[in-house]
């Protein structure tokens, strides 16, 4: 394995996204996400990629739909405002199918909001985002070495499901710096036989689109995506658990706020109440299944959802535990981080009611 | 073993490449860490502040409530920081700029008049935050090796000021000699 250094995630991002083959770059800046395409630029020279300041995120992701299209290896980048505006664009890649990747480092909205982080972009993120009934594959790294494994991990998942995947960060996880470990560089080499790559004789035209305007035709479109998010669902759930086999209380917790979770799980330890932190990796596919056999554990009292929002996971933990359990939901909005002591005083307050 | 640390004040002064310094040293030694600025409006003008966890096994969270160890170079970051220090933990202060002194008892504070010292012994005020990070390495000698902290600087600073590492080193020894005197 590769080199190890002191990133920021952002930076980690950029720089992984080089070593995973990035051949096409196409996004505008915003705070905090603005160092990936700052690093991209600076690297540049160095090696093959296509970068391109789009004059707008409306622009960047069909410039991507574009060259995903033509079968490269495409990313952008953003934050919660951009990602909004891009939510057309991913509708028609979503339908037509284009493996390319996404990152949003969240900040805090609605609206223009703060440039503090927070995952309030949750709901944005797992549901679709834009029109139709489709999902993206969505990774949500806790570290700036998960900023990493998830860039390759989203590429690879992304061109196996013929699906545009997404990193559902946040604005503290771009900006702090940890140690990563950074993979050696792969020789991308797509093998993309439905890429608009030039019809040869005798070939038959490779067409993509999202336009099917006879209803029968559209109907079957979202029967073929549907079965496709269904195996999706079977095969690529991920997880952590961290002290569950014991714990009475479980929290639930995606990204920096897990990362916060876990300090208060051991604090909550050491103070004797039995904690343990279920950490979705993928937030979709949501890991409903194992919540569920969790829910059905005897020793299990309560679920509480730890977010960096007004309550949006909490929905689908509430689906997943199906009311067997009682699931409650402690969050900081509008870009303020919660505090290890702040989480353990809210599993502590609902322990004692 | 893990460290929960903050280095506080005005954008400019240098804390937040005094706690990237102090990182990169660390993690050149195997440790895990985590270095994560405020990067708000506050800065323009105003205090920045870093959080740096240094630890021996993998580190959860890397906010966090109490410091083991404050370091602040300007009034507002001492009013910010001065009641989040752990019981029995660190306070140091930059004593040329900040005017009032700490009011914990049951803490450490050590005041440094780096600034002071950066201006008339080193003839370079920008250096005032290494004067400070070697008073910091003297008073909490077990955290990373100095050897470290000069590989850290050749390592994070950029080519084009490698001739100031020297003056850096000199610094990080008049820094070191505060605390023992």
């Amino acid at each position: 394995m590769g080199e190890i250094k002191l990133m920021k995630g952002n930076e980690a991002l950029a720089e992984a996204a080089i070593r995973a083959g990035l051949q096409g770059y196409f996004g505008y800046p915003i705070t905090p996400q603005s160092e990936v395409v700052e690093y991209l630029a600076r690297e540049e020279p160095k090696h093959n990629y296509v970068l391109l300041q789009a004059e707008s995120e409306v622009a960047a992701v069909n410039m991507l739909y574009g060259a995903g299209g033509a079968g490269a290896r495409v990313m952008t980048t953003t934050s919660s405002p951009g990602f909004s505006l891009m939510q057309e664009g991913i509708s028609y890649i979503a339908c037509a199918q284009i493996p390319c990747l996404f990152a949003n480092i969240v900040r805090g909205g609605p609206g223009l909001g703060t440039i503090q982080p927070s995952q309030s972009d949750y709901f944005q993120a797992t549901k679709g985002g834009g029109h139709g009934d489709y999902h993206l594959i969505v990774l949500a790294p806790n570290s700036v070495q998960e900023m990493v494994d998830h860039v390759y991990l989203g590429f690879e998942l992304a061109d196996k499901y013929r699906s545009p995947a997404m990193l559902l960060s946040d604005g503290a996880i771009g900006q702090m710096m940890e140690k990563v470990q950074l993979p050696d560089p792969i020789e991308y080499k797509p093998d993309k036989p439905w890429a608009t790559t030039g019809k040869k004789p005798g070939q038959e035209r490779n067409y993509l689109t999202s336009l099917y305007i006879q209803p029968e035709e559209m109907e079957e479109k979202n029967i073929e995506l549907q079965a496709k998010f269904k195996k999706i669902e079977e095969n690529e759930v991920r997880f952590e658990e961290y002290k569950t086999d014991d714990a009475k209380i479980i929290i639930v917790s995606f990204g920096l706020s897990s990362r916060i979770s876990k300090k208060s799980v051991d604090m909550a330890r050491e103070a004797g109440l039995k904690v343990g932190l279920f950490r979705p990796i993928t937030v979709w596919p949501f890991p409903a299944n194992k919540i569920a056999d969790i829910a059905a554990r005897k020793q299990v009292n309560f679920f509480i959802s730890i977010e960096m929002n007004a309550g949006q996971m909490v929905e689908d933990v509430k689906l997943a535990v199906n009311g067997k359990k009682p699931v409650y939901f402690y969050g900081r909005m509008g870009g303020i981080i919660p505090t290890p002591k702040e989480i353990l005083t809210a599993v502590q307050a609902r322990s004692r009611s | 073993m893990l460290e929960e640390m903050v280095f506080a004040g005005f954008g400019g002064q240098g804390v937040l490449s005094m706690g990237t310094i102090l990182a990169y040293a660390a993690m050149k030694e195997g440790k895990n860490v985590s270095w994560m600025p405020s990067y708000g409006p506050e800065m323009r003008g105003g205090t920045a502040n870093c959080m740096v966890n240094i630890s021996d096994k993998e580190i959860s969270s890397p906010i966090v409530n109490e410091y083991d160890m404050a370091v602040v170079l300007n009034l507002p970051s001492l009013h910010k920081f001065e009641s989040n220090v752990k019981q029995n933990g660190i306070l140091i202060w930059e004593s040329s700029t900040i005017k009032e002194k700490p009011k914990r008892k049951d803490i450490k504070t050590y005041g440094i008049p780096a600034l002071k010292i950066a201006a008339e012994e080193l003839k370079n005020i920008k250096v005032m935050n290494m004067v400070v990070l070697g008073a910091l390495l003297q008073i909490n000698n077990d955290l990373v090796k100095k050897e470290s902290v000069l590989l850290a600087l050749k390592e994070t600073l950029p080519e084009r000021h490698h001739h100031l590492i020297p003056l850096n080193e000199k610094a990080l020894i008049l820094g070191g000699r505060l605390v023992k005197q």
